[in-house]
């Protein structure tokens, strides 16, 4: 599958784990509930290890575990679903999560550009054959007024 | 007033692009009607019974003449030539084409307008007092503060899918004539006891179906803490704001669940850990304070004697004076109302040529520039006293100078079943027969101050649950029936009306309002308020009267 990240169409090397599926090598994701059930076992994962968060996870258990992940997904079950971009936000800025956050569920075009500035960079979108047509909403807007992830000065300490 | 710089006008034209496309997508089957909603939503857009209802914001109520003109030219263009003016001081088109949206939300960027967020699950335009800056009972100007979060919630992207909508108002003195308490949160400009200015933050006032008045939760906040404060409370209620229902994801029923106390733990404990980082700057205070410094007032204004003899020889116009126009700070200058409540016509429309009119009155006379209010009228704020019996001419040969501010027919409408897809029940024509039984001005002024706030569902966009008469329009059984309530009130004294007994059938609704006034004048002490007297006896003998006859 494809997925966009860091604004570029790339092919996606990494297997969302079910809490049933049995561990397999390489780069993969598992819910909080495995994590925390399995987590001796799976510090010895040979691979990359991701952990799937949903806006109903409490994000501040999980802080002192975030070394150990090089990729944390935020679940969005609809687009209006907003809680996930003060996650992002958090974890960028407070917990200083510096691997890749990816989007997973209702994610549409239209709130791509939101979602980056919140610091979300890859993508799995709701529809993958519209990918090339998404890539443009990052340039929706060119500026911020607020102190964003990506612009961490507030627009009015830069005019 | 603020002026867009190269930034802010970048801002509103890429929105017009993005807004553009997504029509397109919308249109070209790209986009779903469950994903285009939100999308026009928050572009002001609204699909409604019989065309789409575009909202455009007009930031803290004040517009200069050139962006009225503007949008008198759009109604005309694109609507039917009048537009609805709404309590959070916005203007509705209701009848413009999906199609045509872009276009005039591209012809309103030239004048620096846009319908940013006036819908959706996000935050809204801030509102202020009409009376800002001229009111000589003001601690301080609350525009630039209005502005400086207009900046902060436009396009913040951690809040753009919040759990339902959220309103800010802020007023700068204690009288409160933005319903500041009935707002998701309500900013108080206050002094404190070392003579520091900074605000008095409320939290999860609202109105609906489940009306709340805003609690305290911050007694003084520095004003340089304002953006980060304001930042706290959206994330506490962005992640614990129920999503499971919509009737309870307003910021008014988190309070409500988890206490106010808990919800204030949450938030400054929030806050600490942001409030450096967003601090504001003094110079970026000050820069957007340097567009709301006072106008080049004539100092001699006061002098002028013409005006004493006319409200001596014109009794009309004197009334009219008393009525509807406001004390200004400076001497000479009165803020003028421009009413839209003329009887037998709906509340709050005014037409394009209207609309025109007030723009060359306000070039003339008022520094070029119109204020619109919560309820739903115009504002001239700066008329010099030698200026005001030509304006009040001109006003009334154009329908715009009924004397009734305040007064029992200066009713707040929401547009009911005629216009609005939500309603259950008629709202307008039955204002306009209440306006119409009680046309004698003489008679109005002796009731005095009185707020019927009628509603056509219970969405509330009246407030008729804080009116000193409350109107609810309800649907039974397919027939419309109205819920009268008594006693509220959306100022400094807010309160949520009490019920008066069961629903009204409609064709009853205006005699309802004539007992209700005629047992008020039964039962009040000299000089003493339609409310005050409700507060004094209660409920019970008013609802004697009105249903005395079942």
């Amino acid at each position: 599958m494809q997925i966009i990240k860091d604004r570029e169409i790339v092919e996606d090397n990494w297997l969302h784990l079910d809490d049933e599926a049995e561990l397999v090598a390489g780069n993969i994701t598992v819910s909080l509930a495995r994590w925390q059930e399995q987590h001796e076992s799976l510090e010895h994962h040979e691979g990359g290890l991701g952990l799937r968060l949903s806006g109903d996870d409490p994000l501040e258990e999980i802080v002192p575990d975030l070394a150990r992940f090089s990729l944390i997904v935020l679940l969005f079950p609809v687009f209006t679903d907003g809680r996930c971009y003060s996650y992002a936000k958090l974890l960028r800025e407070r917990y200083g999560f510096k691997g890749e956050i990816r989007a997973q569920g209702d994610v549409l075009q239209d709130q791509l550009f939101y979602m980056s500035q919140c610091g979300i960079n890859s993508f799995e979108l709701a529809n993958p054959n519209r990918l090339t047509n998404a890539l443009s909403a990052f340039d929706d807007f060119t500026e911020s007024y607020q102190a964003t992830v990506l612009r961490p000065e507030p627009l009015y300490r830069r005019r | 007033m603020y002026q867009y710089d190269k930034y802010d006008q970048m801002m509103v034209d890429q929105r017009v692009a993005q807004f553009r496309d997504q029509t397109r997508r919308y249109l070209a089957g790209e986009l779903t009607e469950d994903q285009f909603r939100p999308l026009r939503l928050a572009n002001g857009l609204y699909i409604q019974i019989h065309a789409p209802m575009l909202r455009i914001a007009v930031p803290y109520g004040l517009m200069s003449s050139k962006q009225v003109r503007k949008v008198a030219g759009i109604a005309r263009r694109y609507d039917k030539g009048f537009v609805h003016f709404t309590t959070r001081t916005n203007f509705q088109l209701n009848w413009p084409k999906l199609e045509d949206v872009p276009d005039i939300l591209a012809e309103l960027a030239t004048v620096q307008m846009h319908a940013i967020q006036t819908s959706g699950n996000d935050i809204r335009n801030t509102t202020t007092d009409q009376f800002a800056g001229i009111n000589a009972e003001e601690i301080e100007d609350p525009r630039p503060w209005a502005e400086i979060i207009r900046q902060w919630s436009t396009f913040h992207p951690e809040f753009a899918y919040l759990p339902r909508k959220f309103k800010i108002a802020i007023i700068g003195s204690e009288t409160d004539r933005a319903a500041t308490k009935l707002h998701d949160i309500g900013l108080h400009l206050v002094k404190n006891h070392d003579g520091e200015i900074g605000f008095e933050v409320l939290v999860g006032g609202g109105l609906g179906r489940t009306p709340i008045i805003g609690e305290q939760i911050r007694p003084f906040l520095e004003k340089e803490d304002l953006l980060s404060y304001l930042e706290a409370i959206l994330r506490v209620y962005n992640r614990l704001g129920r999503r499971d229902n919509k009737f309870k994801a307003r910021i008014k029923i988190t309070v409500r669940e988890h206490g106010i106390n808990h919800i204030r733990e949450l938030v400054e404990a929030e806050w600490v850990q942001i409030r450096d980082q967003l601090r504001l700057d003094q110079k970026e205070i000050d820069r957007v304070k340097a567009f709301f410094t006072e106008p080049d007032y004539d100092s001699n204004a006061a002098a002028d004697t013409t005006f004493e003899a006319k409200l001596a020889e014109d009794k009309a116009f004197a009334r009219w004076l008393k009525q509807n126009t406001f004390e200004h700070k400076v001497p000479g200058y009165k803020a003028v109302y421009v009413s839209l409540k003329k009887h037998g016509q709906a509340p709050g429309d005014i037409t394009s040529e209207q609309l025109e009119i007030v723009a060359d009155l306000a070039d003339k006379y008022s520094f070029g520039e119109i204020r619109s209010t919560h309820t739903q009228n115009l504002v001239l704020a700066d008329v010099k006293q030698a200026d005001l019996y030509e304006l009040w001419q001109q006003l009334q040969a154009e329908g715009l100078a009924t004397p009734n501010i305040n007064t029992l027919t200066d009713i707040i409408c929401c547009p009911g079943l005629d216009y609005c897809g939500l309603a259950n029940a008629t709202s307008i024509p039955l204002s306009k027969q209440i306006a119409e039984r009680f046309d004698d001005l003489d008679h109005l002024y002796d009731l005095g101050d009185i707020k019927i706030k009628f509603s056509g569902c219970m969405n509330g966009c009246a407030h008729q649950s804080v009116g000193h008469i409350g109107i609810l329009g309800v649907d039974k059984k397919g027939e419309e029936w109205y819920q009268f309530t008594l006693g509220g009130s959306s100022e400094a004294d807010a309160a949520i009306g009490e019920r008066l007994g069961k629903a009204i059938p409609k064709e009853e609704v205006v005699d309802t309002v004539s007992h209700l006034i005629d047992a008020y004048v039964d039962l009040r002490h000299e000089d003493e308020s339609f409310l005050a007297t409700v507060r004094r006896v209660g409920v019970d003998p008013f609802k004697e009267r009105v249903y005395a006859d079942n």
